[in-house]
């Protein structure tokens, strides 16, 4: 296996004249350079230097424009009453599985009994799930959630409705800004989650025949509640 | 699989004889077009993010060795493993090994061009192992035992109605006389038949779209979720991936991204980009217990330092196909390998050689629709005429061809004759065809005229009308 390994970095090193024992400082320096202060590309003016209300008009705008439904909630109180509300409009049952993520944890939901709630990953028996994600890019309505203890990556494509808790202060433009604050994350935890989901809508497929159809493999819906923290 | 390609002619005009494919093809045309015109109008800077995801791909390449090890040190250091194979043979033992080594029965896959490359499923097969394509395209196609027609669209070729009598045969376990007409009954029932598949599997093995060295991640963009579901349920996550995925940072990653799913299905962004890294962490409540990558040359470090280098820029989106009118009128089965329209006509004879694939570079209209409208401005054209020219190098193309080359090349070398020769042709033709304009018939071109008719010239050369139009030399 070592031999395959070799044998490929020597025909690649070959073609790109750099053979063994030549001098190829100039270009790890410009490897080092691009890893170490990654450059960051052109912005697409849509999200170019807006205000934070701005970036929360677009990020709603794109979301439903993926087929997400969206809502507004002013505190973490108001969560259950908002997730019954929407299940209750869409016919589905009161029973929501979640994370045990801080945020998840500290929302009351003894406040409102007629939901039923379990904490842990899904095994496909779940009806509704409720995830937090960690930001929001309004480039595209884009959610981005990571894998931890409390945020489990099942809850994001096993059940057939998912339901998405987002901070208003947690909204970015580019998926550029994603990225900082996943570095952020990454030097406090020491390396980057096992998954990064980046989730743009329902799940959809144009496999037959080219007509798009809503929850192929993953939800069928997806709902996204926006925190008002600002 | 077993390649075809030597037999493209006879495969085109089946192709352009079945009454259901031609169907479909129509179906796909207008979608695919339409979605991208509208996604590029909707954002004002594609075509510079066009010019920036080359440039990327440029350094990245110039730049590969080093990336490779930087992406090998990150996945390690994550608790991954890497598997480098030169080949299909290497990349197919080193997945057997890890299935073998956790004695696994069931297998799901993403969906994953380099697995058709590399005729991954029949290998696992012959272990004895269940296989399960989860994309539902690929899914389709693997009922009907055949081979994807459309890198992003596998079963393009295929209508709704041949859909729900492959799954009447397939799932027996359902009522005989439920309602399939429906794209949405079809899918509900896949999704019913998969979601066991999923949480039976032991080994999920999906492509990657990026591998990113700065981190040591393998990204998958997918709409269904199939792919995930393929990566996060099983013990074990397989990545296999050729060597010129890698990408230097997620910020690279990003700016591809945004012209990746504009030039593929029309879309801003696909539902579900992953970026997978390493196993289940500490702490984590789910997700693969180990994380395996399988590193494929397969004949992409001989395409470096060639005229095909551009090649390896390639992200597998499908526009070129999308817009090859030779690709609309025969479909993606007519190319006989893996890799159809123009990115297959390039790649096809640069991994199994000229000798099988050379025929592809001459299915073209050279009308430059690939090359305009490829993300990574691949100068596709460009690279059939290498390949059309080595053909003729290496006495491939057939005798007739040769000898009217060989005549052509005799003319055009002696301007003289050259202007005497054309003057003559282009004076008869233009008579012939005076009434009409056009030619329904023409001695040695009814290859041409069989299927339309040739326009006439309009009776003087173009050196003719420029040297009357005072044009300079």
């Amino acid at each position: 296996m070592s031999g395959a390994r070799d044998q490929i970095m020597g025909q690649v090193r070959r073609a790109l004249g750099r053979a063994e024992g030549t001098d190829d400082a100039r270009a790890r320096d410009a490897v080092d350079a691009r890893l170490k202060e990654p450059p960051r590309g052109l912005i697409p003016a849509r999200v170019r230097g807006r205000e934070a209300e701005e970036l929360g008009r677009l990020f709603m705008e794109k979301a439903l424009a993926a087929n997400c439904t969206c809502a507004t909630v002013d505190s973490l109180e108001a969560v259950p009453d908002a997730i019954a509300e929407y299940l209750a409009s869409e016919n589905l049952p009161a029973t929501v599985r979640t994370g045990d993520h801080p945020d998840l944890a500290a929302i009351p939901f003894d406040r409102r009994p007629v939901l039923t709630v379990s904490r842990g990953p899904s095994d496909g028996g779940d009806a509704v799930s409720l995830s937090t994600a960690f930001v929001g890019a309004a480039e595209t309505g884009t959610l981005a959630l990571v894998s931890g203890p409390g945020t489990p990556t099942t809850l994001n494509f096993l059940p057939e409705t998912e339901i998405v808790l987002l901070r208003r202060s947690r909204i970015v433009g580019p998926y550029e800004d994603i990225w900082t604050h996943l570095r952020a994350r990454n030097a406090e935890a020491g390396s980057m989650p096992r998954a990064v989901n980046l989730i743009t809508g329902p799940s959809r497929t144009g496999d037959i025949e080219q007509k798009i159809e809503l929850g192929a493999h993953g939800p069928l819906r997806l709902h996204i509640l926006i925190l008002d923290d600002l | 699989m077993q390649a075809t390609s030597t037999r493209f002619k006879q495969n085109a005009r089946e192709a352009l004889d079945d009454p259901q494919l031609q169907q479909a093809l129509t179906k796909m045309k207008a979608g695919f077009v339409e979605r991208r015109a509208r996604a590029r109008a909707d954002l004002p800077e594609f075509d510079a993010l066009r010019d920036q995801a080359r440039d990327i791909k440029n350094h990245t390449i110039e730049h590969l060795d080093l990336y490779l090890e930087r992406f090998e040190a990150n996945v390690t250091a994550n608790g991954g493993h890497v598997h480098w194979a030169r080949n299909a043979a290497e990349a197919r033992e080193r997945i057997q090994e890890i299935c073998r080594s956790v004695g696994a029965r069931t297998v799901t896959k993403g969906k994953s061009m380099i697995s058709e490359e590399i005729a991954l499923n029949d290998a696992l097969e012959e272990d004895g192992l269940e296989v399960v394509e989860t994309d539902l395209g690929e899914y389709i196609i693997q009922l009907r035992r055949e081979a994807p027609s459309h890198i992003i669209a596998p079963a393009i070729h295929v209508l709704k109605e041949q859909v729900a009598d492959d799954f009447r045969l397939h799932h027996v376990q359902f009522d005989k006389a439920r309602p399939l007409n429906e794209p949405r009954e079809l899918i509900s029932e896949a999704r019913q038949v998969l979601r066991r598949k999923y949480l039976e599997s032991d080994v999920g093995i999906t492509g990657a779209n990026f591998l990113i060295a700065e981190t040591g991640t393998s990204v998958i963009v997918t709409n269904e979720g199939n792919g995930d579901l393929t990566q996060t349920l099983p013990k074990i996550h397989v990545v296999i991936a050729s060597l010129e995925k890698v990408v230097p940072t997620l910020d690279d990653a990003a700016a591809i991204l945004r012209v990746l799913a504009r030039s593929a299905t029309g879309q801003e962004f696909t539902a579900y980009t992953t970026f997978s890294t390493g196993p289940r962490r500490e702490g984590d409540p789910d997700g693969p217990e180990a994380y395996h990558v399988i590193l494929l040359d397969n004949g992409r470090s001989a395409m470096l330092g060639t005229e095909f280098q551009d090649m390896l820029r390639c992200i597998r989106c499908g526009a070129c196909m999308n817009h090859c009118p030779v690709y609309g009128a025969v479909g993606g089965h007519a190319y006989g390998w893996v890799y159809p329209g123009p990115m297959g006509a390039v790649l096809t004879p640069s991994f199994i050689g000229v000798d099988q694939g050379g025929q592809l570079p001459n299915a073209s209209t050279f009308c430059g629709r690939c090359e305009s409208v490829c993300p990574m401005h691949i100068p596709l054209p460009k690279m059939m005429r290498h390949y059309r020219a080595r053909e003729y190098e290496q006495g491939l193309a057939p005798p007739a061809t040769r000898f009217g080359l060989d005549i052509w090349g005799f003319v055009a070398t002696k301007p003289r004759l050259y202007r005497l020769a054309t003057r003559l042709a282009v004076g008869l033709l233009g008579r012939l065809g005076r009434a009409r304009g056009r030619l329904a018939k023409l001695p040695l071109a009814d290859g041409w005229t069989r299927h339309r008719d040739l326009p006439a010239p309009e009776g003087r050369t173009f050196q003719d009308r420029w040297d009357a139009m005072g044009g300079a030399r």
